[in-house]
């Protein structure tokens, strides 16, 4: 009793287990189920707008502002996007915004006109993503910490770049791109810019190498870097993507506003990164969705209208971002958990 | 035979995770106040049995009974109040918090519910320490300042906390120095004595021998032998019996035939296993008449600590075993080559050109691969598709400026699936539905598809169900075939034997012994492993005798310091 060894039996028996059967999930069909889940939630915001704004949300002005307003922010959530799923964040998109407003927006830049506003904006953009990319890829520090001392130093250089004035823009070229003439089949110019950009992203993201090693990175660092691949480069890239996307946002801000302000883009990055998240992407990293993302910003957008063209207060609007928020989490938990 | 039913009893118990059978079918039975000990190799089901005890995993079938009460703890918590606590490897210490609060963590003693008492669990710690030998450690201490072997005492003093009857311990002896483990040992012998049983695992024999009572054995989720006398049964049959191999297991044959030192030595390989096919080149399955130019060389590769200066190369077509067990070095040796590990010393070359160190990056340049030993954790994304997981270090060959060609990205995937026939043949199936075995050849088809030279296979069939192990094997064969040289860590000895052409035999990260794998046999091996005095006596000749040389040892120190130091590839 106290001796037993087991004589050794044949391997035959635990082969059969869980090789042949082809997975029920392949992926590109549950991402279907989650972007036609969002289009749905759009389109009964939609029908509520329909049926208690019948003639002030249909209305081609109010599409009109509801996307040009979807358009800055939108902007920003795409690169948002490509951080996220690497598994980072970036909590400096509204600071970098800002100060690539007032940065784009000096006499001095407006002096050069719209070319060295766009200029001024993007490159703005630009470095601080390089600041934050290197800081996080190269210098060890933690995403949060990063972009958390981004967004506070941006801030307050754009304060100090405008003494809390505001910068009216007078340059001619800029303003018209705001003004109905411009309007692209009546699609402003604004929505047309987020087009693209949303376009670009999705491409960037589903179609290249560089798409596909941001969900890499952000699925399992370990794993991409044992395969060869130069995780924190990409990292770095990742941030000066996300802050190119600020300096385009801050653009059509400037187009949209007439004017450049220290205290542009606040809080964009608590609205972009709520859009992806509920727009399907993980925080965690290593899954993402560039349609989602967009999905999600229209329907923060369009809830955003409805509350005004129905007269409810902003903070009724921000207790119903928050439910939407909790509620689209959940309903991804529970998705994912049967799926 | 004894009339009282054992204090536990685990029978029939089964554990199945995505892609493997973790345990199938383990009995285990424990009596009051006796020392059991279970052994076992990496992935043979040690820590999935003891949590399936602790309460973390529920069993798929099988019963446990506590005192003759059938029973199923849910949770942690739930064995615990049955008197079961376990000490896990990775100490589940909170840093920040003092040393009382850790002991006493989801019972504090508290006043009216949620006051806590301090004072109470402050003297109740200290009572606690000083019965474990270790009145030093002061309650109000944060852990986060306490040695290794500290905090280990500490654990055992929030076990002890609760009133346990079986202490389950994950290698308690891993981090410790040898004083510490005479004082883990009395500990053990204080807990047998108030009749409390100890379950301990541990991967050093010597260890068993000296406080264990009765040894259960583990391999590849089965118990292979159970309630072993732990004093009277040879070491040799033990270790035997944790890295055996079953019998059926056929390894794929060698295309050369090496000259055996020794034609006594029975053969491991079963010669009749079936090859798709074989190259016309004859390959150098010993050391001394090279046919090529080694494609990897290392010379003078160390990390103190973890393993001493090794020199080793593997040609086209060889693949070279390194056998050992854990601790031995094995992994360390593999990784520093790839270059995830910076070598203090020492170089590695490809053909001649050495690589930069510490640069994975520079290793797949220069067509080095490797299967890590975690895949999970270290090769794959599991929730990606099969196709991308293959294609993930090809990329750029799919891709012209950066835009992907999807359809010869999923083509070359499928092709290079289809030749390792990894199933199911759906290359847009998520990785985390593959079997392990399958989930390994994903590993080696991202890796054929780099068109990789040098293949670094890390214990490749662990968490791989023993009847696709064969397969596995004929894969690694034929790459090699076909022109891969092929460097091998597994701590499954007769793996190393049957699979290798050449076999270097590592203990406390030293090579004692170099050969071709037909001049040795398990026993042989198993010695050279095991015994630590016997050293560098009985070692190959010619390679000793490189290493030895003092011209040959100087040059490549020198170099490798500027390599390893001159330029930089910052720390990650």
């Amino acid at each position: 009793m106290t001796q037993h060894v087991s004589p050794p039996r044949d391997g035959t028996r635990r082969t059969a287990a869980p090789a042949g059967r082809p997975a029920r999930r392949s992926l590109p069909v549950r991402a279907d189920v989650r972007t036609l889940t969002l289009l749905g939630v759009l389109a009964v915001l939609v029908l509520i707008g329909g049926l208690t704004r019948p003639h002030e949300f249909l209305d081609t002005r109010n599409l009109q502002l509801v996307l040009t307003q979807a358009s800055v922010i939108g902007v920003v959530t795409v690169g948002m996007t490509f951080v996220i799923t690497s598994g980072g964040i970036d909590l400096s998109v509204g600071a970098i915004v800002a100060l690539s407003s007032v940065w784009a927006t000096t006499v001095a830049t407006q002096s050069h006109g719209l070319a060295g506003i766009l200029l001024a904006a993007t490159l703005v953009g630009l470095g601080c993503g390089l600041v934050n990319g290197v800081l996080i890829a190269y210098g060890g520090v933690v995403p949060f910490i990063a972009t958390l001392a981004m967004l506070a130093s941006a801030r307050g250089l754009a304060l100090q770049i405008t003494d809390g004035r505001t910068q009216v823009v007078t340059v001619r070229g800029v303003l018209d791109l705001g003004e109905r003439e411009t309007y692209v089949l009546g699609v402003p110019p604004l929505v047309l810019v987020f087009a693209a950009v949303a376009v670009a992203g999705w491409l960037l993201f589903h179609r290249t190498t560089f798409g596909r090693r941001t969900i890499a990175v952000g699925g399992n660092p370990e794993a991409a870097r044992l395969a060869g691949i130069d995780v924190r480069r990409q990292r770095l890239y990742l941030y000066l993507l996300s802050g190119l996307c600020c300096g385009i946002a801050a653009f059509l801000l400037i187009v949209l506003a007439g004017s450049g302000q220290n205290t542009n883009g606040n809080l964009y990055e608590l609205d972009a990164i709520a859009a992806v998240i509920i727009g399907g992407t993980l925080l965690s990293g290593g899954r993402g969705t560039v349609t989602g993302s967009v999905l999600g910003v229209l329907i923060f957008t369009t809830i955003t209208n409805l509350f005004a063209l129905n007269n409810l207060q902003t903070d009724v609007q921000q207790i119903a971002k928050g439910a939407i928020i909790v509620a689209a989490v959940l309903v991804q938990r529970r998705t994912a958990s049967t799926a | 035979m004894a009339p009282e039913p054992p204090l536990l009893s685990m029978s029939g118990i089964t554990k199945s995770f995505p892609g493997v059978r973790a345990l199938d079918g383990v009995d285990l039975d424990v009596r009051a106040g006796e020392v059991h000990c279970l052994l076992g190799q990496n992935g043979a089901g040690k820590s999935t049995l003891i949590k399936v005890l602790a309460g973390v995993h529920q069993p798929d079938s099988g019963t446990l009974r506590w005192r003759g009460e059938r029973v199923a703890p849910r949770s942690p918590l739930a064995a615990v109040r049955l008197g079961i606590a376990t000490i896990h490897q990775e100490l589940d210490l909170v840093e920040h918090l003092s040393v009382a609060a850790n002991v006493h963590l989801g019972h504090e003693p508290t006043r009216a519910g949620f006051v806590l008492r301090r004072g109470a669990a402050t003297s109740a710690t200290a009572a606690l320490l000083e019965r474990l030998g270790h009145p030093e450690i002061h309650p109000g201490r944060p852990v986060g300042t306490l040695s290794a072997a500290q905090r280990q005492i500490v654990s055992m003093a929030r076990a002890l906390s609760h009133d346990v009857r079986l202490i389950v311990m994950d290698e308690p002896s891993a981090a410790l120095d040898p004083d510490e483990v005479d004082n883990l040992f009395r500990i053990v012998a204080g807990l047998t004595a108030a009749d409390v049983a100890v379950v301990y695992i541990s991967h050093r024999l010597e260890e068993i021998r000296r406080i264990g009572d009765r040894v259960t054995v583990l391999k590849d989720g089965r118990a292979v032998a159970r309630g072993l006398p732990a004093r009277s049964t040879p070491t040799r049959q033990v270790v035997a019996m944790m890295t055996g191999r079953d019998v059926g297991h056929v390894f794929p044959a060698r295309r050369a035939q090496a000259p055996a030192q020794d034609a006594a030595v029975p053969d491991p390989v079963v010669p009749d296993a079936a090859l798709p096919h074989r190259g016309p080149v004859a390959t150098a399955a010993t050391p001394s008449p090279p046919t090529s130019a080694p494609v990897l060389s290392v010379r003078g590769l160390s990390r103190p600590g973890e393993f001493a200066p090794l020199d080793l190369d593997v040609r086209a077509g060889e693949i070279v075993g390194l056998a050992g067990l854990v601790g031995s070095g094995r992994s360390e040796i593999l990784e520093t080559v790839y270059g995830a590990r910076r070598p203090r010393t020492g170089r590695v070359l490809v053909d001649g050109r050495p690589l930069r160190p510490g640069s994975v990056r520079a290793a797949v340049r220069a067509g080095l691969g490797l299967a890590p030993e975690e895949r999970k954790a270290q090769a794959l994304l599991m929730t990606e598709s099969v196709s991308r997981n293959v294609s993930l270090s090809a990329l750029p060959r799919f891709a012209r400026g950066g835009w992907i060609d999807r359809r010869a990205e999923r083509e070359a995937a499928r092709e290079a699936t289809r030749e390792l026939s990894l199933r199911p043949e759906v290359p847009a199936v998520a990785v985390a539905t593959l079997s392990g075995g399958n989930q390994q050849k994903a590993v080696l088809a991202r890796w054929l598809l780099r068109g990789c030279r040098v293949l670094l296979l890390d214990e490749p069939t662990r968490g791989v169900d023993v009847g696709a192990r064969a397969e596995l094997y004929a894969v690694v064969r034929r790459l090699a075939d076909e022109g891969l040289a092929v460097l091998l860590v597994s701590s499954e000895i007769p793996e190393v034997l049957g699979l290798a052409d050449r076999v270097l035999v590592l203990r406390e990260g030293r090579v004692v012994h170099e050969a071709p794998a037909r001049a040795l046999d398990e026993h042989r091996v198993l010695d050279l492993v095991m015994n630590a005095h016997r050293d560098e006596t009985d070692t190959g000749p010619r390679e000793r005798a490189h290493r030895n040389a003092p011209g040959s040892d100087t040059r490549p120190h020198k170099d490798s310091y500027k390599d390893a130091y001159g330029e930089g590839n910052p720390v990650s």
